[in-house]
């Protein structure tokens, strides 16, 4: 039970070398300096295997399937050697009394020492019961849970915003996880589902250290959510020179021009997925030709249309000035870099001319919380 | 104590009762209670849904077009067969023809879906049952390997392989930090394999849960990232680009490589490790080719997948038959038809729904949902904290489908015996060969072993799909045919002020059908009928009992503490319960005609 991760690894057959070569990787993948391979390989010489007891609330298993398609680490070696996950109702051998007694004993024996991660979240609505494991309230056993853990993941979107359950009308009352966990900061790894290799990175993070990375306001590693799509998304050249695909299938789609027209939310979300991409790096949404339909983001089903384009850009911040310096330069140095379009979003949302069409859309339910969507 | 006879099956809630919450390697929440008698054979069975969403109330009022994401969230699992049906049934309100090719990618990205959950399933949410961890520490490596090498070419099997698994297996036991294997059923007498079996198997776990990563990567490369990859009413979001600038944004030369080779590594895997596997698995199992068999040999349910002919959902387009059986008649095969309203209908009498009459189920165009969660008088606890279900009453968030009155089965095991009762070659021979090779009679394939034995079929039949359907995609673009999308109805102000439709495909757990109303460009109402509702739903009017819960009846249990015998057979449907779960509207809201999951 004291075995440490390093002991464990050096047991599997890993040999020295290879497992500093980890920790190097497991540094980069962080978005350390090289400089922290050491610390993190003396943790894991000296730290045991920490518990994860891992709770599914109202939820879709999106964010357990994501977990397994981690490549770097491996969900196996995550499994097995990093971190000892004692509770997880979608892979564990043991169910009922035997899965129950599991999830008390490791809160006794590892009181304050272990972590706990949640997928889905609780509804209030019939007193809890629209999730009734065990015949009683998720929100309890969530409480029950929470009091003596070390920290707590919100996995995906539903345990950090709400997501899909949570979009109106709500029926159920689901609420993200810090509605009902309320004393302990809660690391949360939006994304429906989160990418695999983000949450085995938080996870061997807050083993490995000991202490949860560096969040954001709204509760979010730095490391992962501090930037958005569009900021360093491959497409983003054809964005500023007002290259786009205009309908699915034409010409700039075929060419990989920005999807912008096509209602991409890449401007507004903030997510890892255009640098670490998805499945081992194989794809991401807009490298596949839909765009971001904002996963990440707090609320993202009740925001308009996914083929809505955005139009408030000038909300960009920092960005702003650079945008507008940009403009400057576009109408200085020729008519056809007018067309950007940037000039014609600000231009469409300064002006508020609306087409036929727009006006339909504008009829919307959720048109009042889509302030930042073009209607 | 009451006795109900039914089915064929008699219902006796006396005896001793044993609770398995949650039941645990299935998606979402359930609930399972039985009854034993004084040998410990199960004589009653209650299948409970824990959980409930409200997806189809949420897409009210929404655009049509986005349909397909909010549905796709039903279910992470299987993830995108949703999405797929979803887009199915907008096309089908509004009258539009999908490019060839569309049809081939999205078939192609199915196909690619059913060897990834069938290979998932197998491994990691079934095997567990059937195979002990803990017994492999005493596995001999070298007969292993000599095991292993008898039943496939698979080249990880060497002595000295296993050796090494084994002995990291023993460290990882040794730690006493079992994680996902604490508290298991390890020793239990229901385990039969040899200890090298349970090496071999346990070896192919971690092998099948590394493989398992790269076949999703079809999905990444056509829908952008898995799970829940991005689909689009008309066709598919990507394009193709195969000659000209730009071509290094779309789907090029390079892309297609990678998924044929994913292709050709994925027919390995499933016809060197999971089908030998199975069988081996199998071969000291046939007792439960006799148990577990439930509605299987009477009553089966398919709505046939797979168009082989873009927009034409017919039988000669199918590839995966469509048809019901009956009575266990395998000579009739019925016509299904998801717009007739005597065919598919729902009860609620034991759901926590209110219907103006519950004595009369409701076509889905007609279905009413309105929650009434209401516990029977024989309830043991409270509202709150339930210790025993009263089944004479309201006892599960899941609605009752039927079928023209009947329950049905759905999933691999309903396609498969279809299949074969139809004489399609492609399901009857593989069907044929298991039988013979496990020298078991034919009755044996209704069953728990037969369940489980037709996914594994399955998976290699959609493995070998994937190939057929990525040569039909390079046929096309040798033909100079590169068209992905038919965008003629895209736009809202080309559509008619009132239209409906219905999507359906077979997913891998069974049938799942959606029907949509569009009014003024907007969703009208949504409805979903899903796999898991026709197998776990309660009983209906008649006190039909549904699929698990027939499934369970009438086995032996060798130690009714340690529920194995209860989750091999409720694992051979594969349960997905965020799927099954109906959905409810507020109070107030208008929600005639919204089916809830």
């Amino acid at each position: 039970m004291t075995e440490t991760f390093y002991q464990v690894m050096r047991r599997q057959g890993i040999t020295r070398r290879s497992y500093l070569k980890f920790c190097s990787l497991t540094a980069a993948s962080l978005g350390l300096a090289p400089s922290f391979a050491p610390t993190i390989a003396h943790a894991l010489e000296t730290k045991p295997r920490t518990p994860v007891l891992w709770l599914h609330g109202l939820e879709c298993t999106c964010c357990t399937e994501s977990f397994i398609r981690s490549a770097h680490p491996l969900a196996k070696d995550v499994i097995l050697s990093m971190i000892s996950l004692d509770y997880d109702d979608t892979i564990m051998a043991a169910a009922g009394h035997q899965a129950e007694a599991a999830l008390e004993q490791v809160m006794k024996e590892y009181k304050g020492n272990y972590i706990l991660a949640v997928e889905g979240n609780p509804p209030l609505g019939e007193d809890g019961m629209f999730c009734m494991p065990g015949g009683r309230p998720f929100a309890d056993k969530l409480k029950h849970v929470a009091k003596d853990a070390m920290a707590v993941i919100a996995w995906g979107s539903c345990a950090s915003w709400g997501c899909v359950q949570a979009a109106k009308p709500n029926p159920t009352t689901a609420v993200p996880i810090n509605k009902v966990i309320t004393d302990k900061p809660i690391i949360k790894v939006p994304g429906c589902p989160p990418i695999a290799e983000v949450m085995t990175a938080v996870v061997t993070y807050v083993a490995t250290f000991g202490k949860i990375p560096e969040l954001d306001r709204q509760g979010r590693p730095k490391m992962f959510y501090s930037q958005r799509i569009h900021d360093k998304c491959y497409r983003r050249p054809h964005f500023d020179a007002g290259q786009f695909v205009e309908q699915w299938d034409d010409e700039g789609a075929k060419a990989g021009y920005c999807l912008y027209k096509m209602g991409c939310k890449g401007p507004t979300t903030y997510n890892a997925c255009s640098t670490t991409r998805w499945n081992e790096g194989v794809s991401f949404p807009i490298a596949s030709g839909h765009g971001c339909i904002g996963c990440s983001e707090d609320g993202f089903w009740d925001k308009g249309s996914f083929y809505d384009r955005l139009s408030n850009i000038t909300q960009f911040g920092v960005e702003a000035n650079a945008d507008q310096i940009g403009l400057v330069g576009a109408g200085v140095t020729g008519a056809a870099v007018v067309a950007h379009a940037a000039v014609s979003a600000i231009q469409r949302a300064s002006n508020r001319n609306k087409t036929q069409a727009d006006r339909t859309q504008a009829d919307r339910t959720q048109a009042d919380s889509a302030n930042k969507v073009e209607h | 104590m009451t006795v109900i006879e039914t089915q064929g099956f008699k219902l006796d809630n006396g005896g001793r009762r044993i609770v398995v919450d949650p039941v645990t390697r299935i998606e979402g929440h359930l609930r399972v209670e039985v009854n034993l008698d004084d040998k410990n054979v199960i004589r009653n069975a209650v299948s409970t849904g824990t959980m409930w969403r409200g997806l189809e109330v949420i897409l009210k009022g929404r655009d049509p077009r986005d349909a397909w994401a909010f549905v796709e969230r039903i279910c992470g699992v299987c993830t995108g067969t949703h999405a797929l049906v979803s887009v199915r049934a907008v096309e089908d309100a509004l009258k539009i023809q999908i490019p060839d090719n569309a049809n081939i990618i999205r078939n192609l990205m199915h196909s690619t879906l059913y060897a990834h959950d069938h290979l998932v399933h197998f491994y990691h949410l079934h095997a567990l049952d059937w195979v002990d961890v803990v017994s492999a520490l005493g596995a001999d490596p070298k007969k292993t390997s000599e095991l292993a090498q008898s039943i496939s070419n698979w080249p990880m099997s060497s002595p000295g392989y296993f050796r090494d698994l084994q002995s990291r297996l023993k460290k990882f036991v040794d730690s006493g930090q079992l994680g996902p294997f604490r508290n298991g059923y390890w020793g239990h007498p229901a385990y039969k394999l040899p200890p090298e079996a349970n090496l071999m198997a346990v070896a192919h776990y971690l092998e099948a849960l590394d493989f398992q990563k790269e076949i999703v990567k079809i999905q990444t490369i056509f829908g952008g990232k898995n799970p829940h990859p991005n689909w689009l009413v008309g066709g598919v979001p990507c394009s193709i680009n195969l000659e000209g600038i730009g071509a290094v944004g779309a789907i090029n030369m390079e892309r297609l490589n990678m998924v044929s080779k994913i292709i050709d590594d994925t027919i390995a895997f499933i016809d060197n490790v999971y089908v030998p596997d199975l069988l081996a698995i199998a071969s000291f199992y046939k007792d439960w080719g006799a148990i577990g068999g439930g509605l299987s040999s009477t009553n089966l349910l398919s709505y046939g997948e797979f168009p082989d002919i873009a927009n034409d959902q017919s039988d000669k387009s199918l590839l995966m038959p469509r048809g019901a059986i009956i009575g266990g008649d395998l000579k009739t095969i019925h016509a299904v038809d998801l717009k007739d309203p005597s065919q598919i209908q729902e009860f609620v009498n034991h759901s926590w729904y209110k219907y103006g009459d519950e004595t009369k189920g409701l076509h889905p165009f007609d279905g009413v949902t309105e929650p009434n969660f209401v516990l029977g008088a024989g309830t043991k606890g409270k509202k709150t904290a339930i210790d025993q279900i009263d089944e004479s009453a309201k006892y599960s968030w899941i609605k009752s489908p039927r079928f023209k009155g009947h329950a049905m089965e759905v999933g691999p095991l309903a396609r498969y015996v279809i299949g074969y009762a139809k004489g399609m070659p492609e399901f009857k021979e593989p069907v044929d060969m298991v039988l013979k090779k496990l020298d078991v009679p034919t009755g044996a394939l209704f069953s728990t072993l037969g369940r489980t034995a037709a996914r594994g079929l399955e998976a290699s039949w959609a493995a070998h799909k994937m190939r057929y359907f990525f040569d039909k995609l390079m046929a096309n673009l040798k033909a100079g045919n590169f068209a992905t999308a038919n965008i003629d109805s895209w736009e809202p102000r080309t559509w008619p002020a009132t239209a409906q439709g219905a999507g359906y495909c077979e997913a891998p757990r069974g049938a799942l059908g959606h029907w949509i109303k569009i009014k003024d460009t907007r969703i009208d109402n949504y409805q979903c009928v899903v796999p898991t509702t026709w197998n776990a739903g309660p009983r209906d009017t008649k006190n039909q009992i549904g699929a698990y819960e027939a499934a369970l009846m009438n086995t032996p249990m060798a130690k009714p503490d340690e529920p194995l015998e209860i989750l091999r057979t409720l694992h051979s449907f594969d349960p997905c319960l965020a799927c099954a779960t109906h959905v409810i509207s507020p109070q107030g809201e208008e929600i005639t005609r919204v089916t809830v999951r």
